[in-house]
């Protein structure tokens, strides 16, 4: 029980925070398609009596790269490159088991997760896998940032962007075989952006959305675990429904806050002031910045 | 050395023929082509140091593909670009260069950075693994922000910007690092009259002042006419560059392509 709590609030703290690059980029569905490249990984890996996370990480990256290297030579439109990954990934990993039976139940866990069984080695790698993506986000924080904002301003500023493109694409890999164990193949993409919409409806600034995704995700994996242990329902789903739970409430704020913000500035254009702090904000800036507001 | 350029005007081989590593941009023989299609044309010019150059031409003229080939963003079919005589494809000197793009990828989606934090990524020099804990160079930011009139909208989000306050902000980030030379596509498309005067203001004093090599794509013949020191006409081919003051209205109807009239200048005072 241990190791599953560890295990889960580590991949609740470090996938989200790379799922901010992924999902502002509009990569979110890449994680999807990687996780199923994971479950083919397993699946060989299974078969040749390999160490899965070993296997599936190469996978992953191999395909990585490919995509990349596809979407930037202009060979396959972006999301053509991910269909194909996924359906051949799955489609291998489908023959792969066919062909050996009997290791159904090690690749069921695999697919839905199975975070209580996780052992120290399991631990190990993600141990090792977390540290390269926090190391790597740390010291590439600023290129980042900006491959992420404009990848032709990136380049034109001096940031290497091909090469941290495929440095990005092999860390997404990683970051799907250090989660796969907790929540399943199946929901991987899940986590891994889930947070990140949840931080960018309530914090402004890019460290603070990365680190914000990160406490998300760990209230979220933790929330997530409490309910399954007590429910006695799978965790990985448990965790997901926590996240899109909790999802669905801050944007029902965002609304209702939207909605009173209308409502107001409508009265406002009648006589009626009501002094709300934002106005006021905005109030010294000039320049047609009411004209904005008021059309929101 | 550089003596081969014919297509230029003689007042403008004699400062090419300096060294080529003080040429901001030179364009020698470069051709640019999507597939089949011819989108840059057998272009020879260069860019002078301390000259204000606007790039006019009709859409789909070959004007930004020109910009992108100059950024090294784009690599010439043949012939070649030089950025400060070294190949654009392959320059690495970019704290020489200021690039303002007509948009950015990220202005559209919910991007969650302050204006401020956009405007430092200008104050980059290359990649430090302690960059995260080192601080930025504050002074020069909230400079770049002033210079482009942005500083109230420092703690903004990016998103929640309308499309002229973007622009500005990309101005200002090409601004921290006081480029020699600054590139921009477009830049005031989306901004109002009061903000196009403002910003022409500030490209007089860069150019005039700190010396800065200003090109910049302009739709508004009007403006380009009152400000920019030289002009390059641009379709696929190069149709005409010279100075402000030759440009006329025989050059701007070969440019697009019909009867153009040059009513609101006059030769005399086109030299500001």
């Amino acid at each position: 029980m241990n190791r599953a709590i560890f295990a889960s609030l580590l991949v609740g703290a470090t996938a989200p925070a790379f799922g901010v690059f992924l999902v502002l980029r509009r990569l979110s569905l890449i994680a999807d398609t990687l996780s199923h490249v994971a479950l083919a990984g397993v699946a060989i890996a299974l078969l040749t009596k390999a160490a899965a996370p070993f296997v599936a990480l190469i996978a992953t990256s191999t395909a990585a790269i490919s995509i990349e290297e596809l979407r930037q030579r202009r060979l396959l439109p972006g999301d053509a490159a991910l269909a194909v990954f996924l359906y051949g990934a799955l489609a291998l990993a489908v023959v792969l088991i066919s062909l050996a039976e009997g290791f159904n139940t090690t690749l069921f866990s695999y697919l839905f997760g199975s975070v209580l069984t996780v052992s120290i080695l399991d631990i190990l790698w993600m141990v090792g896998l977390a540290v390269v993506i926090v190391v790597f986000m740390v010291m590439f924080s600023s290129e980042l940032a900006q491959i992420t904002f404009d990848p032709d301003l990136a380049q034109t500023n001096g940031v290497r962007v091909h090469t941290l493109n495929l440095a990005l694409a092999i860390l997404t890999g990683a970051t799907i075989t250090v989660s796969m164990r907790v929540v399943g193949v199946l929901l991987v993409g899940a986590l891994i952006v889930i947070p990140v919409l949840i931080s960018l409806r309530i914090v402004n600034g890019l460290t603070r959305t990365v680190l914000a995704s990160s406490m998300v995700g760990v209230l979220m994996s933790a929330s997530g675990m409490i309910i399954a242990f007590y429910a006695d329902i799978a965790p990985g789903g448990s965790v997901v429904l926590t996240g899109i739970s909790i999802l669905t409430i801050v944007e029902l704020f965002a609304f209702a806050s939207r909605w009173r913000n209308r409502h107001r500035v409508g009265l406002e254009s009648f006589g009626y002031h009501k002094h709300g702090h934002e106005s006021h904000a905005h109030g010294a800036t000039g320049d047609g910045i009411h004209a904005d507001h008021t059309h929101r | 050395m550089v003596a081969d350029t014919e297509s230029q005007t003689n007042e403008l081989k004699n400062v090419t023929s300096g060294d080529l590593a003080a040429i901001p941009i030179r364009f020698d023989e470069t051709w640019y082509s999507y597939g089949e299609q011819v989108v840059v044309r057998d272009i020879n010019f260069s860019i002078t140091p301390g000259e204000f150059a606007a790039i006019l031409g009709p859409n789909g003229s070959g004007k930004t593909t020109l910009l992108k080939l100059a950024m090294g963003l784009l690599k010439p079919t043949s012939g070649s670009v030089l950025l400060f005589g070294q190949p654009a494809h392959t320059f690495k000197d970019w704290t020489k260069v200021g690039y303002v793009p007509q948009r950015t990828q990220a202005t559209e989606s919910r991007f969650p950075a302050s204006v401020k934090e956009v405007v430092g990524f200008g104050d980059y020099t290359g990649f430090s693994p302690l960059a995260l804990f080192k601080r930025t160079n504050k002074e020069r930011i909230d400079i770049a922000m002033e210079i482009a009139g942005i500083q109230h909208l420092a703690n903004r989000r990016v998103s929640d910007l309308s499309v002229g306050q973007q622009q500005r902000m990309l101005i200002a980030r090409s601004l921290v690092r006081r480029p020699q030379l600054l590139i921009m596509d477009e830049p005031i498309a989306g901004v109002d009259a009061a903000g196009e005067d403002q910003f022409h203001a500030m490209l007089r004093q860069l150019n005039s002042e700190l010396g800065m090599t200003i090109v910049l794509i302009s739709h508004d013949i009007g403006a380009v006419m009152r400000e920019a020191t030289t002009c390059a006409c641009i379709n696929t081919d190069i149709v005409f560059h010279g100075p402000v003051h030759q440009l006329d209205a025989q050059a701007l109807s070969k440019l697009y392509g019909f009867p153009v009239d040059v009513l609101m200048h006059d030769p005399e005072h086109t030299h500001r």
